[in-house]
């Protein structure tokens, strides 16, 4: 094989693996909203609630993580 | 420590947006002698034939292209991330004596390089390659404004108060990162004095790769630079600007997620339709059409995310004409990338590819969906950094009608120019003698270019009144109270 049909099928592969990386994020997404281990709806408010004085969302701190 | 309460510091997103408006009408009155010039070539000596060298439109376009994308929208960009970055992640500038620093430098640095690029522009000193003519010292300018933003986000980013970063961040990263590595890769050049000591110069230099690479390089800048330039920023503003204005949260946080990664996953690939039929592989250009079909579906998904977010609130769309100005740019954005696509499948470039259909496209993206949501974002900001209230509503809302139907004049027309072009050229007798020459299509295309031009000109129009509203607001418009500002932007009559 000449290194342009390398190349050729290196793309090819890699765009399949890169599709099958995406659609499991969406899953991801999906399912662990559905199973309530993270909201991402909320963070729609960081947009409306953005003022100076606003309670952050999250706070910054580090015990208080969502994700587990 | 402090005795004053803290308050969001809006200087450089302040000193931007003055430069989005000043360079928003030189631009666009650029692009309006251009779209004379096509219909009346006479104008290319509108200065008289002693300054033909300057006025004509080979000199003029590249003027028009860099100072539109790079001068208007990136501005508008920028002060939009001046704007948005610290709201978004609740802390001030004001906060940092070396963020504030670095805001500014980003600024002036920016400016420098502007007038120099003009210049150079102007007298024709450039690299030709299409949306990157800037000579290498210039290029070596742009990188030290990119790192200079680059700061100002991580920046921003190290000391903020909110853990999560909001969708728009996201996409001013995006932006960030993918605009540095295409401005490296498509500007690695050597200037010809290295070349050829003693004949070539040292600022004039040519580019590392030859021939039908050049071009795969040229073209994936190119194609990126619609993806990153007038793009992503334009959805991190309108994820941040419509919700906010309309006080809706984004309908749906996750499908803005997926529709990113989406596009970023897409876009890169997609540049191959710019070079369909020509020298590069095969493979390639199937893959930069297929791709290209591809991208409807996380263009379309940020526009529906959109334009569902106004779900069950359609009132506030007939009663705002700012809200009006992002629903048109998110409806636009729907239909230029639609048109893209179509124009990407093999047979339709063949036919669109070297036609005015293309400019159509550009323009219906570039005015539709870029400008209109820059000139929202401004028209939203500026009550918020001045204090004041939006001088005329109803200037904004004429404003509106003026620009939606020059955008309508200037696709419509280039549609039919272009679809006519295409058709003229191809078009041939029983024994494969081409039945028309250019000079015929010329003659048949003025009708189309005089009314482009005419839809042109009503944009400027609009500009012109955008200008003057923003010129009040900041000046003499009523003062506001900060609790009118929570959401829908106070507008006099
Ligand atoms: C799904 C999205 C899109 C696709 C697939 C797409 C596809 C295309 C295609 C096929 C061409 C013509 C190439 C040629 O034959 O010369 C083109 C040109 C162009 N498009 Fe798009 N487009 C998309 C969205 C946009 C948007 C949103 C804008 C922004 C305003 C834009 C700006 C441009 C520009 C500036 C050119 C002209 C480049 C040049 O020749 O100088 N496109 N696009
Ligand atoms: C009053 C508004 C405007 C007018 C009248 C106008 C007019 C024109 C004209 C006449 C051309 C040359 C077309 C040709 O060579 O056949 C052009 C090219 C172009 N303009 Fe504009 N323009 C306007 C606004 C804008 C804005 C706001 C943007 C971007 C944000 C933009 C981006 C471009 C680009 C990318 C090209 C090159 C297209 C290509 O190579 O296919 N223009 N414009």
């Amino acid at each position: 094989m000449d290194i342009a049909t390398l190349q050729a099928y290196g793309f090819f592969f890699f765009t399949a693996f890169m599709v099958v990386i995406l659609y499991s994020y969406v899953y991801h997404l999906y399912s662990s909203q559905k199973k309530g281990t993270r909201d991402y709806e909320k963070y729609g408010n960081l947009a409306l609630n953005d003022d100076i004085t606003d309670q952050p969302i999250e706070m910054i701190s580090k015990d208080d993580e969502t994700k587990k | 420590m402090e005795n004053r309460p803290l308050e969001y510091d809006y200087t450089v997103a302040k000193l931007f947006m003055y430069n989005t408006i000043f360079v928003g009408i030189v631009g666009m009155l650029v692009g309006v002698i251009l779209a004379w010039q096509m219909a009346f070539p006479g104008v290319n000596t509108f200065l008289g034939v002693n300054l033909a060298e300057y006025t004509n439109f080979g000199r003029l376009r590249p003027l028009h292209t860099d100072s539109v994308i790079y001068g208007f929208v990136l501005s508008g960009v920028w002060s939009s991330w001046y704007y948005i970055g610290q709201r978004v992640l609740k802390v001030s500038m004001a906060e940092s004596k070396f963020l504030m620093f670095v805001g500014k430098a980003h600024f002036w640095i920016y400016m420098a390089a502007s007038i120099v690029i003009v210049i150079s522009l102007l007298f024709g000193i450039t690299s030709s390659k299409e949306y990157s003519e800037f000579e290498w010292p210039l290029d070596a300018g742009i990188v030290i404004i990119w790192v200079l933003w680059g700061i100002s986000i991580f920046g921003l980013i190290g000391i903020r108060r909110e853990k999560s970063l909001y969708i728009s961040i996201w996409y001013f990263i995006a932006t960030f990162l993918a605009v540095a590595m295409l401005h490296i890769f498509n500007n690695a050049e050597v200037p010809t004095w290295l070349i050829a000591p003693g004949v070539g110069s040292w600022y004039h230099s040519v580019s590392m790769y030859a021939g039908t690479n050049d071009a795969l390089v040229q073209w994936w800048f190119g194609h990126n630079a619609v993806a990153f330039v007038l793009t992503t920023p334009i959805i991190a503003m309108i994820y941040y600007f419509l919700p906010k204005e309309s006080g809706q949260a984004v309908y749906s946080y996750k499908l803005s997620l997926l529709a990113f990664w989406g596009l970023m996953f897409v876009y890169l690939w997609a540049g191959g339709h710019h070079l369909l039929f020509s020298t590069v592989p095969d493979w390639m250009q199937t893959m930069g059409s297929v791709f290209s079909v591809v991208l409807i579906l996380p263009s379309w998904g940020s526009a529906i995310n959109m334009l569902l977010t106004m779900k069950g609130e359609w009132q506030q769309v007939a009663a705002s004409p700012l809200i009006k100005f992002m629903i048109m740019a998110s409806t636009f954005y729907m239909f230029s990338t639609l048109e893209g696509p179509i124009q990407a499948i093999k047979s339709v470039n063949a036919l669109a590819h070297f036609t005015d259909w293309i400019v159509g496209h550009v323009h219906d993206g570039a005015l539709g969906w870029v400008g209109f949501m820059v000139i929202a974002a401004m028209f939203h900001m500026a009550p918020r950094i001045f204090k004041r209230e939006i001088y005329s509503k109803s200037l904004m809302g004429t404003q509106f009608w003026i620009q939606t139907l020059g955008v309508i004049l200037y696709f419509t027309s280039m549609w039919i120019a272009g679809i006519t072009q295409g058709m003229m050229w191809r078009a041939h007798d029983e024994f494969g003698n081409l039945a028309y020459s250019f000079i015929d299509t010329v003659a048949v295309l003025h009708p189309y270019f005089t009314i482009r031009a005419v839809g042109g000109t009503l944009y400027l129009v609009g500009m012109f009144m955008f200008a003057y509203n923003m010129y009040k607001t900041m000046t003499s418009s009523r003062v506001v109270e900060e609790s009118e500002l929570q959401n829908a932007t106070p507008m006099g009559a």
